[in-house]
Formats: C-alpha cells, sequence, structure tokens
C-alpha cells in the first residue's frame, strides 16, 4: 500500500509540474506578450519594454518560470487587469459559490440516478428500460447549453414557476435562501449527470446480480428488496465513488457554462467574464485551479478506491 | 529486403483488405441505430450544402425590418432572427460552418492522436513516459477551459478554429492509440520486421498504425462528434468565429436573449441539429465498433 501510495503521489506531482508549465507557456502565447494585453493595442514599444522590465517579462524564460512557480507556491497568481483584485482573493470568493451549484447537483443527480439505474437493470429489456437508454442517450447528445435555454423557455417564460436567473446574493446563506432561482442553474446540471449515472448504476447492478452472493442469499430465502439494499447496492455504489471523480473535469466545464448562462456569481462565471474581458491573469489564474483540483480529485478517487479494494493495489 | 520479403511480414493488411471492409460494411448495416445515424447524417449534410441551392436567402446584410418573424411568415417557413436572417436560411449556412469545422478538427486531432500514440507505445519506456505524462498535464485540464483561453488569445478565423479544438481534441486518441501500440509492439510480424533492419518509422507508419485503423476509424466518429460540440460550446460563449459568420452554437447564444420573450424558433432548430448530428457521429461509431469488434473475434 506504501508502495502504491509514493508511486501515485509521485506522478500526480510531476502531472501537476507540467500542468505549470502548460499555463506558463499559455501565458506567453499572448499576442505581443502580457504587455500588449494589460497596456492595450495603443501601447508604445517604449512603454511594452518599460512594463516588461518592471514585471520581470524582460528575462530568459527559464529564470521567469521559476519566478512564476515561486508565486505560485506563495499562493501569489497575480492582479486581475480588470478587477483591481488579486486572482488569488477573486478565486477564493467565487470558488465556493461554484461548489454549493456543483455539489447540489451531484445529490440531486445521486438521488435520481441511483433508483433510475436499478429500475433498469431490474426490468432489463422491458419498456422501461428502452425508454430510460433512449432518454440517456439524447441527454448524451444534448449540449448543456441548449438544455438550460430549453427549462427557461418552459419553467421561466411558459408557466413562469422559477425565474432565469440564478441568486445574486454574496453570501452562500444568501444563494441557499432564494431556492426557487437555484432550481433551474442546479436541474440543468444535473441531467447529463443523470444521465451518466444511470447508465452505470444499471450495468453495475446488472453485473452484482449475476454473482455468486446473490444466488446464496436467494438460497437462503432473503427478499429481493432485501438483497439488493444489502447485497447489491453496497456493492456497486463504490465504483461510484471514483465515477465521480473521473466526471470532475466534465462537471467543472458544465459549471462553466451553467453558471455563465444563468449568471450565477461562480467561477466559472469569473472565467467567462474574463474570456470576454481579455483579464489574462483571471483566466489563466483559474486554468491553473481547476487543472489542480481536477489532477488532486484523480488522486484521491485513486486512494480511495486502493483502500475499498485491495485488488487494485496489488496490479499497480 | 525483396519486395517479396516485405509482403510476407504483412499478410494482415495487404490481402485481407477487400473482404474484410465489405464484411465490416455488412455487419454496420445490420445494426438499426447505425444505419439511422448514417441515414440522419446524410441527411443533414444535403440539407446543409444542397438546401442553399433551393431556398435563397441573403446571410450577410441585416434586415431590421423583417427581424423577428415567427416562423410560417411569407418567404420564412421558420420565421428570421433578431437581426432579420431567414431563420432555414441561417440553419444551413451555420451547419456548414459547424460541420466543417467539426469534421476537419475531428480528423486532425485523430490524425496527430493516432501518430503521437503510436510513436509514444511503439518506442516505450522513457519515451513512452515522457509523452504520456504530457498527455496527462494537458488532459487534467479541462478541455473546455483550454479551448476558451487559446479562443480568448486569438480571435478564430475557420482555420485557425479548426486547429485550435485539434489541438485540444488530439489528447484522447493519442491515449487510446497508445494503448494499441504497445500491445501490437511485441507481436511476432514486429520482431520480424525489426530483424530484417526496419526502423522506428516504418514499424510505426507500415504496421502499427495500419493495425489499430478499427480503433482509430471508430475514435474518429467520436472525435468528430465532440469536435461539433466543442464549436457549439466555444460559438455559445461568445469566444468563436465573429459575426456574420455563425454556427448552430452562436445561433443559439443569440437567441437566449429573446427566451424571455418567447421567440422559440430562434432555439429550437439550432438546438435540434446539433442533438441530431451528435447523436449521429455516436450512433455511427458504436455501429463500428461492434463491425470492427466482429472482424477481430474472426481472426
Amino acid at each position: 500500500m506504501t508502495r502504491f501510495l509514493i508511486k501515485r503521489v509521485g506522478q500526480a506531482v510531476i502531472v501537476l509540474f507540467l500542468v505549470s508549465i502548460i499555463v506558463f507557456v499559455l501565458l506567453h502565447l499572448l499576442p505581443g506578450g502580457p504587455a500588449r494585453a494589460i497596456l492595450g493595442p495603443t501601447a508604445t514599444p517604449d512603454s511594452i519594454a518599460h512594463f516588461n522590465h518592471q514585471q520581470g517579462y524582460d528575462r530568459s524564460l527559464p529564470v521567469q518560470y521559476v519566478q512564476y512557480l515561486g508565486r505560485l507556491l506563495t499562493g501569489d497568481l497575480g492582479e486581475s487587469y480588470k478587477l483591481n483584485q488579486s486572482v488569488t482573493s477573486l478565486i477564493g470568493e467565487r470558488l465556493p459559490k461554484t461548489l454549493v451549484l456543483t455539489g447540489l447537483a451531484i445529490v440531486l443527480a445521486a438521488i435520481l440516478a441511483i433508483p433510475l439505474g436499478i429500475i433498469q437493470a431490474v426490468r432489463r429489456g422491458k419498456a422501461a428500460d428502452y425508454v430510460l437508454t433512449g432518454a440517456a442517450f439524447l441527454a448524451y447528445a444534448t449540449p448543456v447549453f441548449f438544455l438550460g435555454l430549453i427549462l427557461i423557455l418552459v419553467f421561466s417564460q411558459q408557466l413562469q414557476i422559477f425565474p432565469a436567473e440564478a441568486p445574486q446574493a454574496d453570501t452562500i446563506g444568501g444563494i441557499l435562501s432564494e431556492l426557487p432561482a437555484l432550481v433551474l442553474p442546479v436541474v440543468t446540471m444535473a441531467l447529463g449527470i443523470i444521465a451518466a449515472f444511470s447508465r452505470y448504476m444499471r450495468s453495475a447492478v446488472l453485473d452484482n446480480l449475476s454473482e455468486e452472493y446473490v444466488r446464496t442469499a436467494r438460497a437462503k430465502g432473503q427478499s429481493e428488496a432485501r438483497i439488493m439494499a444489502r447485497h447489491v447496492l453496497r456493492n456497486a455504489l463504490i465504483p461510484l465513488a471514483t465515477l465521480l471523480g473521473l466526471y470532475l473535469p466534465t462537471l467543472i466545464s458544465g459549471a462553466l457554462v451553467v453558471e455563465s448562462m444563468f449568471n450565477y456569481p461562480g467561477m466559472g462565471l469569473l472565467f467567462w467574464n474574463s474570456a470576454q474581458g481579455s483579464d489574462f491573469p483571471v483566466l489563466l489564474g483559474v486554468t491553473l485551479v481547476v487543472g489542480v483540483a481536477t489532477v488532486i480529485g484523480s488522486l484521491i478517487t485513486d486512494i480511495a478506491y486502493a483502500v475499498l479494494d485491495p485488488r487494485i493495489r496489488s496490479v499497480s | 529486403m525483396t519486395a517479396a520479403a516485405v509482403e510476407a511480414t504483412q499478410p494482415e493488411a495487404a490481402v485481407a483488405t477487400p473482404s474484410l471492409a465489405r464484411r465490416t460494411l455488412s455487419v454496420f448495416a445490420r445494426n438499426k441505430l447505425a444505419l439511422l445515424g448514417a441515414v440522419l447524417l446524410v441527411g443533414l449534410i444535403a440539407f446543409c450544402f444542397l438546401g442553399p441551392l433551393i431556398h435563397h436567402t441573403d446571410q450577410v446584410h441585416t434586415d431590421l425590418s423583417q427581424a423577428n418573424l415567427a416562423p410560417g411568415s411569407a418567404g420564412h417557413p421558420l420565421g428570421t432572427t433578431d437581426l432579420g436572417y431567414d431563420m432555414l436560411g441561417r440553419l444551413m449556412y451555420g451547419g456548414q460552418t459547424s460541420l466543417e469545422v467539426g469534421l476537419a478538427a475531428g480528423l486532425l486531432a485523430t490524425l496527430f492522436g493516432t501518430v503521437y500514440g503510436a510513436v509514444a507505445g511503439y518506442f516505450g519506456g522513457w519515451v513512452d513516459a515522457a509523452m504520456m505524462r504530457i498527455t496527462d498535464a494537458a488532459l487534467a485540464i479541462p478541455a473546455l477551459f483550454l479551448l476558451v483561453v487559446v479562443a480568448a488569445i486569438i480571435t478564430p478565423s475557420k482555420p485557425v478554429l479548426i486547429l485550435i479544438i485539434a489541438s485540444v481534441a488530439w489528447l484522447s486518441p493519442a491515449r487510446l492509440i497508445r494503448g494499441e501500440a504497445l500491445a501490437l509492439r511485441s507481436r511476432d510480424y514486429i520482431h520480424a520486421m525489426r530483424l530484417m533492419g526496419g526502423g522506428g518509422s516504418r514499424a510505426v507508419f507500415q504496421h502499427i498504425v495500419p493495425n489499430a485503423i478499427g480503433t482509430v476509424i471508430v475514435n474518429a466518429t467520436f472525435q468528430i462528434a465532440d469536435a461539433i460540440l466543442y464549436v457549439a460550446y466555444l460559438s455559445f460563449l461568445g469566444l468563436s468565429i465573429p459575426p456574420p459568420a455563425a454556427d448552430w452554437g452562436s445561433m443559439l447564444s443569440s437567441g437566449i436573449t429573446y427566451t424571455q420573450v418567447g421567440y422559440w424558433w430562434l432555439i429550437f432548430p439550432p438546438g435540434i441539429a446539433i442533438v441530431l448530428v451528435v447523436a449521429a457521429f455516436n450512433f455511427i461509431g458504436d455501429g463500428l465498433r461492434d463491425a470492427f469488434d466482429v472482424r477481430l473475434q474472426k481472426n
């Protein structure tokens, strides 16, 4: 186990290191460098040279990278061009809100996807299975923003049940107190997850139903409901947690689209606004944070899986 | 090395090709969903590229006197947009962009990813480790974020957009083909080729890639579906080719302003078009995967 841990953590550190290089390279891909982006298209060569010197952009790339890495390690992601605030504090403000939105969507998705998957597995090859499978296929092919627009048209414009704009409160408590405004963004995010998770649950339950311990349980005369709850579900739910880890990049991308659609004040909206306003320190800061989060997420998932399932760690 | 010897080292690729293609095709044709996908795709391509020959519209000049007409208006079966473009014509015109960029980016990504993965897998060792850690790192950053950053740096034209999307989309085929290459490199015919003095590039292009062709083709189909979605996402976020150019994603994005007044015809046609084309490619990909699997079992 220790060897597995060391190897897996070492791999993650190397990948994190490479992620920082990718973001650093992107920073230097900016047309005319960062100076042009900050000072605007009318900047004179003199002012650009002065800016580059002031910011240390005239030194060699390896030196700049070491400086960049040093700043990263102290939590310094630079200053926003537009918002007069450090990137770190901006992300600190917005990240928790994104976590609330994503967390609610995951909870909703799990509550719906687990029973849906079980229904499909139990009613395999029957009408319910076909209908739900078809729906999942459709959900896969539907872009998040189209889904969101349909929900806005139906529930906000036609039926006028839920507002089309997400809560605008500053605090998490304020956001949670405007529950009706949270419904459409959360449901939009959840539907794609439901499609993926219910497909997974269907095959996991089917796999487990054909295991010998299920036959043993049946032979002992246990009821089907009890077998499902005590044996099948327990075994099917563990890998669902790892699926969540693999799904992290999709979830974060979903948050980007949903937040910019519903004007939800999280990290995705911050990122989108920065893209519109060419606010590159924020763009690259968020990109870095998202990359780091994905690497750490998949590391935790792998370790959790190895703890729960001894077969994994002996193979790797 | 004589020509006959070369022939003998690659019997699978040289001899079996015609019947293999036919067998693959016949299995594919028996798959109803795959056929549906193919029919949908042909229909959509005909609609976008041949449709404008029948339904003539002006998609460059705005006409505000004709803005936001409901479907069924004279000469505008699907209504008009907020700038007075005919919706049906714009759906064809926008579809051309979505399909062209999606196809080109998906194919380019598959091509590059295949070569990259085959090289990494064939050479193995530290070359493989270094090449794969790079893809790991790039995959750690969600594709949409990378796309948005690059599109914010460069305002895309059609060719640039293709390059941007391909530059992100090659990662997953690279990983997939690398796995195939790792398995293929220990085959006897590769050893034989090496004994006869064949080098790395010969191994990669003459042996690894042709023998992984099933995986490559299936993956290309899914890559195209993904690339079409990426185009749509970027356009929806307002970071694609600037107007008056249009694609299905940017059409949806301009429709969002009018949801509160209920102009549904700005939303549904482009949205449904995206769903149909992505589903079509996915159905075709699933069908091809089954078809190629049969081939592998029979060999």
